[in-house]
């Protein structure tokens, strides 16, 4: 699926289609300091639709129990639907098969689960690791942890100043050392959509596997693992109209077959004696304990939800959102856009000369708009545009252009207060 | 419901836009630095004791208006006042902010009221409050503060807030 690296053409869905869709989010007809909700941070968790919340309901009212466990009728329906969850998983990113998709409790645990079951085992003293400047925190800290304790080192990729990887440079960090490569699909912080494909066909070609955190792809656009070829992809629910909670590992099943386990428990073993235990078989092996079934279960619909409306779809719609405000606020003196990629998700951070973010947030806030302000869990990808902190507006599909509107006049307003 | 007009008020904007006391002193007897690893704002205080007075103090940094602004009303606050005293204000500041002590109850808050808007906005109670935690440091010779060490006596205070 290409859609990943080509900026689709910038095509709206018709204004009655968004009313249609936003009628299924009940939080957004919320007033906020008396003015209707204008939300906007959706890169740091989205909003939940009706037939998710009604899908929770629904299970948590007929279907709960524990699974994998009794032979009793709740706890065979509980298990039945945990496991249809994962196939929803399984087909929503293209996995070959379902026993690949691993249940975590989001990407920030799926990328410290290929730390110890991969890294822990097969990355040593002088290895390297390669990361990108762009990371968030949840995929540099993991890597610093395990190179701090092996004795590993973390070579990091370079970007320009429009926010893009250096590919050149990407390459060049290669030897005969390096083990591992760690890159985000989509920035968090700037929006820049990465060429992971490419960057994992280098990769492969000197043997060495990689992990794409996806917790901003999975959301907005068409992933599929098998054309990316990645060997990890880690993703959030409640990025993606699903519960929190709840997220997904997926793993090639040959890498998952040779990791170690992350946590031991109940669940992810096959034997047990106080001598000796034989683990689970992959998916279980990673899944210690009683997992969040109803969380599984809501994310198996928010999945069912995104690929009714269809993500390329949800992509057109966002990038229309992207260009509109792109432009208004370039329109806007003393506004600074950070993150200026070609190929870029529906995420816009910027600076107002002379405000600091925080202030914006609180302004914004107070005619009922959500931005998030502060340094994005990117604090290297801050420093290297020498700021401390941006505010940043982030698109769902159920965003409309009056609700850019809405966020420049917010903007203007913030400018005046400042003046 | 939190009302960010009322806690943007003139006074504010003012001492945000000509910051009183700002810079540093030469020859300080007392210095701090203060900082908000959450958003990654910093301040500094420096000041300089006349035996228990204030003689001169000072600030500077970079934050949000909250922050700055409530800097240079602190420092024109304590200047010329003893280190009992301005400890005292230091107190009845977090109470005040921090939902505990009703401007209006206290006779040493004055136009410093214009914080008290910050307490049903919890992110922004450590804007408020830095400058007055870096000061709390600086008496007690702590070389810098931060809103979240461990070991900082207003953490929790803050953290609760
Ligand atoms: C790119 C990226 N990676 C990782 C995370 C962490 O996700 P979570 O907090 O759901 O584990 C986030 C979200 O904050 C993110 O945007």
């Amino acid at each position: 699926m290409n859609a990943v690296q080509t900026p689709l053409k910038s095509r709206p869905a018709p204004a009655f289609y968004i009313e249609r869709l936003r009628a299924d989010f009940p939080i957004l007809k919320l007033e906020v300091n008396g003015k209707p909700l204008v939300y906007l941070d959706n890169a740091a968790s989205s909003q939940m639709p009706q037939p998710v919340i009604d899908r929770l309901v629904r299970y948590q009212t007929t279907q709960h129990s524990n699974i994998h466990r009794a032979l009793h009728y709740l706890s065979e329906v509980a298990t039945l639907e945990f496991e249809e969850a994962r196939r929803k998983l399984q087909r929503f990113i293209n996995a070959r098969e379902e026993r690949e998709v691993i249940f975590t409790s989001g990407t920030t645990d799926a990328i410290n689960l290929v730390m110890h079951g991969y890294g822990r085992k097969f990355i040593g003293a002088g290895d390297e690791i390669i990361l990108t400047t762009l990371e968030h925190h949840a995929n540099i800290v993991p890597w610093q942890m395990l190179a701090e304790e092996k004795g590993a080192k973390i070579r990091v990729v370079p970007i320009n100043d429009a926010g893009e990887l250096l590919i050149d440079e990407y390459e060049k960090l290669f030897n005969e050392r390096t083990k591992f490569v760690g890159v985000m699909h989509v920035s968090n912080a700037l929006g820049t959509i990465n060429p992971v494909k490419q960057m994992i066909a280098f990769a492969h070609a000197r043997g060495v596997p990689v992990l794409v955190d996806g917790a901003q792809a999975v959301p907005h656009m068409k992933i599929d693992v098998q054309d990316l070829d990645c060997d990890f992809y880690a993703f959030s629910g409640h990025k993606m109209c699903g519960p929190t909670g709840i997220g997904v590992l997926y793993g090639k099943a040959a890498q998952l077959e040779n990791m170690q386990p992350f946590k031991g428990g109940g669940d992810m073993i096959a034997t047990v004696t106080f001598e000796k235990t034989t683990y689970n078989t992959i998916p279980n092996k990673f899944e210690a304990g009683t997992p969040p079934i109803a969380a599984a279960i809501g994310l198996g619909a928010a999945a069912d939800y995104l690929s009714a409306i269809g993500m390329d779809n949800i992509a057109a719609q966002e990038l229309a959102l992207l260009d509109y405000a792109t432009e208004q606020i370039n329109s806007l003196p003393g506004v600074r856009i950070i993150g200026t990629a070609r190929h870029k998700a529906a995420v816009l951070s910027f600076v107002i000369d002379g405000v600091h973010p925080h202030d914006i947030g609180s302004l914004l806030s107070q005619e009922g708009i959500a931005v998030r302000t502060g340094h994005h869990c990117a604090q290297p990808l801050m420093r290297r545009f020498k700021v401390s902190a941006t505010s940043r507006a982030s698109f769902a599909f159920y965003n409309t252009m009056a609700e850019v509107d809405a966020l420049i006049a917010g903007i203007r307003n913030v400018q005046k207060v400042f003046a | 419901m939190a009302d960010y007009k009322s806690l943007y008020q003139e006074v504010i904007l003012d001492h945000n836009k000509k910051p009183r006391n700002y810079g540093t002193i030469a020859h300080a007897s007392h210095h701090a630095d203060g900082e908000n690893p959450l958003c990654g704002d910093h301040i500094s205080v420096t000041l300089k004791l006349d035996g228990e007075n204030i003689a001169a103090i000072a600030f500077e940094g970079e934050s949000c208006a909250i922050c700055k602004a409530s800097a240079s009303m602190m420092t024109a606050a304590v200047k010329g006042k003893t280190c009992a005293d301005a400890e005292m204000l230091i107190r009845e500041f977090r109470d005040m902010v921090t939902g505990k002590l009703e401007p209006a109850a206290s006779d040493h808050i004055g136009r410093l009221a214009v914080f008290a808007g910050v307490r049903d906005l919890p992110s922004r109670v450590k804007c408020a409050i830095l400058p007055w935690h870096t000061l709390h440091a600086a008496f007690s010779s702590v070389a810098s503060a931060s809103t979240e060490a461990e070991d900082d006596p207003m953490r929790t205070l803050i953290g609760s807030a």
